[in-house]
C-alpha cells in the first residue's frame, strides 16, 4: 500500500505512468560502468604497494612488511612487543591465518573466532588493499567474524601483496571473483586507520569506538 | 534555544551571535574544515572530474527512482532481509516500533541518522518505553544534553570542550566527581568505556544509510569511529531508516560518489569505516544481526521529484556547504529550528515542512555562492534558495515593508525619466547633507545599515549628470 | 573598427559615486573602445530578482536588452551586475519566446570591467601610479560567478608604486548580500565587523574591490570603526583617478 503510493507518487512527479523503458537500466546493471578512476592508484605493482604503505600511514595505521608467510608470527610478536600489548591474539578462523607457523612464538595465547568484547587484540585476513587511500578490505564470513573489526582495541590484518589494488572497483572486482556466484557477504568492510573522532572540540582522538590501533602487515613482493 | 522552530531564526540568530561557548566552538572553521576539504581537493587532480560524474549518477538515479527502488526491495528481500515502505514519518516510527516491540527490545543503539531526527524516533521509543543510545560520539553527547544535532556530520560542533566536560561530569555519576576531564582524549575514554556496555547489551541497532544500492540490495555507511559497526553486528537485529533518494544502481557508482564523499566533509582521502551491509547473518557466519530491516522513507521527497527542487535530492549529506556558509559559521546550526541547517537545510526544510513555516530560511543569505561552489553534487543551492523567494513573493509570505519597497524601486526602474528625477534629486539631497562629512552616522529609514556602520554619502551630480556634461 | 561598448553603470555608481563610472569609461577608452553610457539605462533588476519578484526582474531585463544589445560588449564595473546580465537573464527570459534568443545573446557578450580588460581585451598593464599599501576583497558574485580573481591582481601589479598585501579571507563575503544587509543586519555586521578587522591587520592604507555595494558596506564599518582605511573602486587606481575622496571620505 505504502509501496504503491510510493511508486505512484514517483512516477506522478515524473510524469510517466508506468515504470521506465527497462532494457538500458538492465543492461547498465548487468555492465556497471565505472566514473572517473583517479590516476593516482593506478600504479605498477611495486609503487601500487609503496603508495598504500604510505596511504594508509597517513591515516594512522602502522605498517610493517614481511618477505613470507612463515615470518609472521615474529612480526606480530614484535609488533606487540613494541606496543607493550598482552600476548593474547584473537585471530580469525582463515587458515591463511591459523596454518601460520605461530609454534615459533609459543608465548602467544593464539584463540579463533568472532569476538566477544574481551580481546585486546585481533587478527584478521584482508580480500584486498586499495592503494589509493591506503584502505582494506575485510569482507564477513565463516572465515572473517567481522566483531574481529571492531571490538578489540588493537587490530593487526594481514594483507598479500598480490592483493594491493589500485582504487575501489578493482577491489569489487577481486572479492566478486572469489565469492560463489550469488550475493555479497553480510558485511563487507573497508577500513581506513583506526577508529576516531573529532566530535569534541574538534580535536583528533583515535580510538573512539572501534580499534584504537590498526596494525597492518604485508606479506609478499 | 530547544524546540525553537525556523519562524524564530532571526531571534535565534541574534542569541547565537551573542552565544559566547558558540562562537568559541565556531571560530576557525576556515581553518579547519574548509582547509582540510581544500587540501583534499588539491591532492585529487580527478576532483571535479568526479563532482560531474556523482551528478551524472544521482540524476539517472533519482529519473529512474521506481525502477531502481524496486530493484533494491527485491535484492534485500531474495537476500533474506525485509523492506518496510513508508510514506511518512508516522509509518516509519510505526514500523520501526513494530519490529522492537516483536523482538522484546529493552535497549536499543543508534548510529547517526539525520533520518531519525526527522522523524523523532528517540521521543516514540522512549514513550513506548524502549531506551535509545546514541553512540555516535556527537550525537551521545548532545544526547545527555537533550539537545538535537547542529551539524550533518559533527553534531555538537556547536560545544566547547569545557561545555562537553561538563555535560560528563554531570551524566557520568559513577565516576569520581573530582576527576580531571579537560584532555578530550579522556573524555573520549569515558565514553568509549560507557557505550561499550551498550552496545553488548542493545537487542536492536538503528542505523541510516549513506547509500542503498540497487543492484545488490545493500545498504552503506560511513563513520569514523565505528560505531555503526558496533550498532549494526552486535545486537540480534539491524534496522536501517534512509530516505529513498539514497538509491544509487551499483556499487561502482557508489563508488564513485565515496570519492567525493568524504573528501568534501572532512578532507579525509576515505573515511575509516565505510561498510556495506546486505542482509542478515548468512549460514557460517560467526557474528552479525539475524534480522535486517530496511525502513524506505518517502516522507516529501516524491513531492520534490520534478519540480525545481529536484536538484536538492541529490545530497549526500556531507556538510560540505555547511561549512563554508558565512551564515552557518556565525550562528550555527540550531538557529535554524528544524533538523537540517546552512544552505542544504534552507533549501530542504520548507521542501519537506512547507515553506509558510519556514519562511526565514531562504532569506538568511548573502547568495555568496560558497556553498554551491563546494557541493560534490553540484547542487545550485542559491538558484533554489531564489526560487523559494519567488514562492514566498508569490504568496505573499514577504513582510509588507519589503514589498512596499522592492514594488518602488522596480517601478523607478522601468521608468527611466522618474528615474532619473528621483536619483538625481536623491542624490543632490543626500550629496549636500553629507558632504562634508562623507558618510552618515545615522539616517531616517537606513536604521538597519546605520546602527552598525556609515552610510557613505552620494557625491552629488549622478554619472548620467556628469556623463552628458562630458560629452558636451 | 573600435570596439563599441555600452557601459551599464550600475545604480549603486550613479547614485552614490559616479566616478568609477568615468574611471571604468576611461580604462575602456584607452583599451581602444568607443565608449556609450545609454542615458535611460536605470538596473540590472537585481534587488527584484534576489527578492523573488520574476515579474519586475523580467520586466527589467527586457529594458536592458533593448537597451543595451545593439553594442558589440556590454560592460559592468560590477561583477553582481554583470553576473545577473550574464550569468541570469537567460534564465529569467527563458520561457519569453521574444526575448529568449536576445538574452542568451546578451549575456555572451556582458562582462565584468576588470574581467573584459584582461580576458577579452588582452590588457596586461595600465599606465597607472598609486603610492602604498592596498588590500582587495574578491567580491562574491564577480568571484564565483565570473571567475574574476586573477585579473584585478594582474593590472595592479602594474600600477607604479602600489604594493599589493592579500587579505586573508578575501573570498568570504563582506555581508552585503543586497536585502540580507537590511533584513538580517546582526549576521551582516558580524559578517562585516570580521571583514574589517582582516582589512585593518593588513596594514594596508586602502581597500579595493570590483563592487560598489560591497565597498559601501566595508567602507561604512570601516568609518564607523574610525579605522585611517580608505576604500576605492579598483576601475579608480587602475585609471589613474585615485586622487578625489575616497568612499565616504567627504571634502573636511
Amino acid at each position: 500500500m505504502s509501496r504503491d503510493q510510493i511508486l505512484g507518487n514517483i512516477r506522478r512527479a515524473l510524469q510517466r505512468t508506468a515504470p521506465p523503458e527497462t532494457a538500458p537500466l538492465e543492461a547498465r546493471l548487468r555492465e556497471p560502468p565505472t566514473g572517473p578512476i583517479p590516476a593516482r592508484g593506478q600504479l605498477p605493482q611495486p609503487e601500487r604497494i609503496e603508495l598504500f604503505l604510505a596511504m594508509a600511514k597517513r591515516a594512522s595505521a602502522s605498517t610493517a612488511r614481511v618477505a613470507d608467510a612463515a615470518a609472521v608470527p615474529g612480526a606480530v610478536a614484535e609488533f606487540l612487543a613494541r606496543e607493550n600489548l598482552p600476548a593474547r591474539l584473537k585471530l580469525a578462523p582463515d587458515p591463511a591465518l591459523t596454518g601460520l607457523p605461530w609454534e615459533s612464538r609459543p608465548l602467544i595465547e593464539i584463540s579463533t573466532g568472532a569476538s566477544a568484547g574481551n580481546d585486546p587484540v585481533s587478527l584478521g585476513h584482508a580480500i584486498a588493499g586499495i592503494a589509493e587511500t591506503g584502505t582494506l578490505m575485510l569482507a564477513s564470513g565463516p572465515m572473517g567474524p567481522s566483531t574481529l573489526n571492531f571490538l578489540p582495541d588493537t587490530e593487526i590484518v594481514l594483507l598479500s601483496a598480490a592483493d594491493v589494488v589500485g582504487g575501489l572497483e578493482e577491489a569489487w572486482r577481486l572479492l566478486r571473483g572469489r565469492l560463489p556466484a550469488g550475493q555479497l557477504p553480510r558485511t563487507v568492510n573497508f577500513i581506513t586507520g583506526p577508529s576516531r573522532s573529532a566530535d569534541i572540540g574538534q580535536k583528533l582522538q583515535l580510538g573512539a569506538h572501534g580499534p584504537r590501533r590498526l596494525h597492518i602487515i604485508l606479506v609478499g613482493e | 534555544m530547544l524546540g525553537s522552530t525556523p519562524l524564530e531564526f532571526k531571534d535565534e540568530a541574534k542569541l547565537a551571535l551573542a552565544d559566547a561557548n558558540l562562537q568559541k566552538a565556531l571560530a576557525g572553521m576556515d581553518d579547519t574544515f574548509v582547509a582540510w576539504r581544500a587540501s583534499a581537493v588539491e591532492r585529487l587532480p580527478e576532483f571535479e572530474a568526479l563532482r560531474d560524474a556523482a551528478k551524472g549518477i544521482k540524476d539517472h538515479a533519482l529519473a529512474n527512482l521506481d525502477f531502481y527502488l524496486e530493484r533494491f526491495a527485491g535484492n534485500v528481500e531474495a537476500g533474506g532481509g525485509k523492506v518496510h515502505w513508508c510514506a511518512d514519518a508516522d509509518a516509519a516510527r510505526a514500523a520501526v516500533l513494530a519490529i522492537c516491540r516483536r523482538v522484546g527490545a529493552r535497549t536499543v543503539t543508534k548510529g547517526k541518522t539525520m533520518i531519525g531526527e526527522e522523524i523523532a524516533i528517540n521521543e516514540h521509543l522512549e514513550a513506548n518505553g524502549i531506551t535509545p543510545v546514541e553512540t555516535d560520539l556527537g550525537e551521545y553527547i548532545i544526547q545527555l544534553r537533550h539537545e538535537t544535532p547542529s551539524h550533518l556530520i559533527a553534531p555538537a560542533i556547536h560545544l566547547t570542550v569545557e561545555q562537553v566536560g561538563e555535560t560528563f561530569r554531570e551524566a557520568h555519576r559513577d565516576l569520581d566527581p573530582q576527576r580531571p576531564l579537560v584532555d578530550p582524549g579522556d573524555m573520549l575514554t569515558e565514553a568509549r568505556v560507557k557505550l561499550r556496555k551498550s552496545f553488548l547489551a542493545a537487542d536492536v541497532g538503528i542505523t541510516g544509510a549513506n547509500f542503498l544500492i540497487a543492484e545488490t540490495g545493500s545498504t552503506v555507511i560511513v563513520t569514523n569511529e565505528g560505531n555503526g559497526d558496533l550498532t549494526q553486528i552486535l545486537p540480534r537485529v539491524h534496522i536501517v531508516i534512509a530516505s529513498i533518494e539514497k538509491i544509487v544502481p551499483t556499487l561502482n557508482d557508489a563508488s564513485t560518489i565515496l570519492r567525493v564523499l568524504a573528501r568534501s566533509a572532512t578532507g579525509q582521502e576515505m573515511s575509516v569505516y565505510t561498510t556495506f551491509s546486505t542482509g542478515p547473518r548468512r549460514p557460517g557466519d560467526l557474528d552479525g544481526p539475524e534480522e535486517f530491516h530496511v525502513v524506505l522513507l518517502d516522507n516529501g521527497r516524491t513531492a520534490l521529484l520534478g519540480t525545481e527542487f529536484a536538484d536538492m535530492l541529490r545530497c549526500i549529506r556531507c556538510g560540505a556547504c555547511l561549512d563554508h556558509c558565512p551564515v552557518y559559521q556565525k550562528v550555527g546550526g540550531h538557529a535554524y529550528g528544524w533538523v537540517y541547517s546552512g544552505p542544504m537545510g534552507a533549501v530542504l526544510t520548507p521542501g519537506l515542512i512547507g515553506i509558510e513555516k519556514a519562511t526565514p530560511l531562504p532569506n538568511a543569505s548573502t547568495f555568496c555562492g560558497r556553498c554551491e561552489s563546494v557541493c560534490p553534487m553540484r547542487i545550485p543551492l542559491p538558484k533554489m534558495l531564489r526560487h523559494w523567494r519567488e514562492r514566498e513573493f508569490e504568496r505573499h509570505l514577504t513582510p509588507s515593508r519589503y514589498r512596499a519597497g522592492m514594488a518602488l524601486w522596480g517601478f523607478l526602474a522601468r521608468h527611466p525619466r522618474l528615474y532619473r528625477l528621483g536619483s538625481g534629486l536623491a542624490g543632490r539631497f543626500l550629496g549636500a547633507l553629507g558632504r562634508r562629512r562623507g558618510a552618515f552616522r545615522s539616517l531616517p529609514l537606513a536604521g538597519g545599515w546605520t546602527a552598525y556602520r556609515d552610510m557613505p554619502a552620494p557625491e552629488g551630480p549622478s554619472f548620467q549628470q556628469l556623463w552628458a556634461k562630458r560629452r558636451r | 573598427m573600435p570596439i563599441r561598448v555600452g557601459l551599464f553603470v550600475t545604480c549603486l555608481v550613479d547614485l552614490f559615486r559616479p566616478s568609477v563610472g568615468l574611471a571604468a569609461a576611461k580604462l575602456l577608452e584607452e583599451a581602444g573602445c568607443l565608449v556609450e553610457a545609454p542615458a535611460l539605462q536605470t538596473c540590472c533588476g537585481q534587488p527584484a530578482y534576489n527578492s523573488g519578484d520574476r515579474k519586475t526582474a523580467q520586466a527589467i531585463a527586457r529594458q536592458v536588452i533593448d537597451l543595451f544589445e545593439g553594442f558589440d560588449h556590454v560592460v559592468a564595473p560590477s561583477g553582481s551586475c554583470a553576473g545577473m546580465l550574464r550569468a541570469h537573464f537567460p534564465e529569467l527570459l527563458a520561457d519569453d519566446p521574444r526575448y529568449a534568443a536576445r538574452a542568451a545573446a546578451l549575456a555572451a557578450k556582458s562582462h565584468e570591467l576588470i574581467g573584459f580588460l584582461v580576458d577579452i581585451l588582452g590588457r596586461e598593464r595600465v599606465e597607472a601610479s598609486f603610492e602604498g599599501k592596498v588590500t582587495y576583497h574578491d567580491s562574491c558574485s564577480g568571484l564565483r560567478e565570473l571567475g574574476v580573481k586573477a585579473q584585478p591582481r594582474r593590472l595592479l601589479r602594474s600600477v607604479e608604486g602600489l604594493e599589493l598585501k592579500e587579505l586573508p579571507g578575501a573570498e568570504i563575503c563582506c555581508g552585503f548580500g543586497g536585502t540580507f544587509c537590511i533584513k538580517y543586519p546582526e549576521i551582516s555586521d558580524r559578517l562585516v565587523s570580521e571583514k574589517a578587522e582582516d582589512i585593518e591587520k593588513t596594514g594596508a592604507a586602502t581597500l579595493l574591490a570590483g563592487d560598489l555595494g560591497c565597498l559601501l558596506n566595508m567602507a561604512g564599518k570601516l568609518g564607523r570603526r574610525g579605522a585611517k582605511v580608505k576604500a576605492r573602486h579598483v576601475a579608480e587606481v587602475l585609471a589613474g583617478m585615485a586622487d578625489g575622496p575616497a568612499i565616504g571620505e567627504g571634502s573636511k
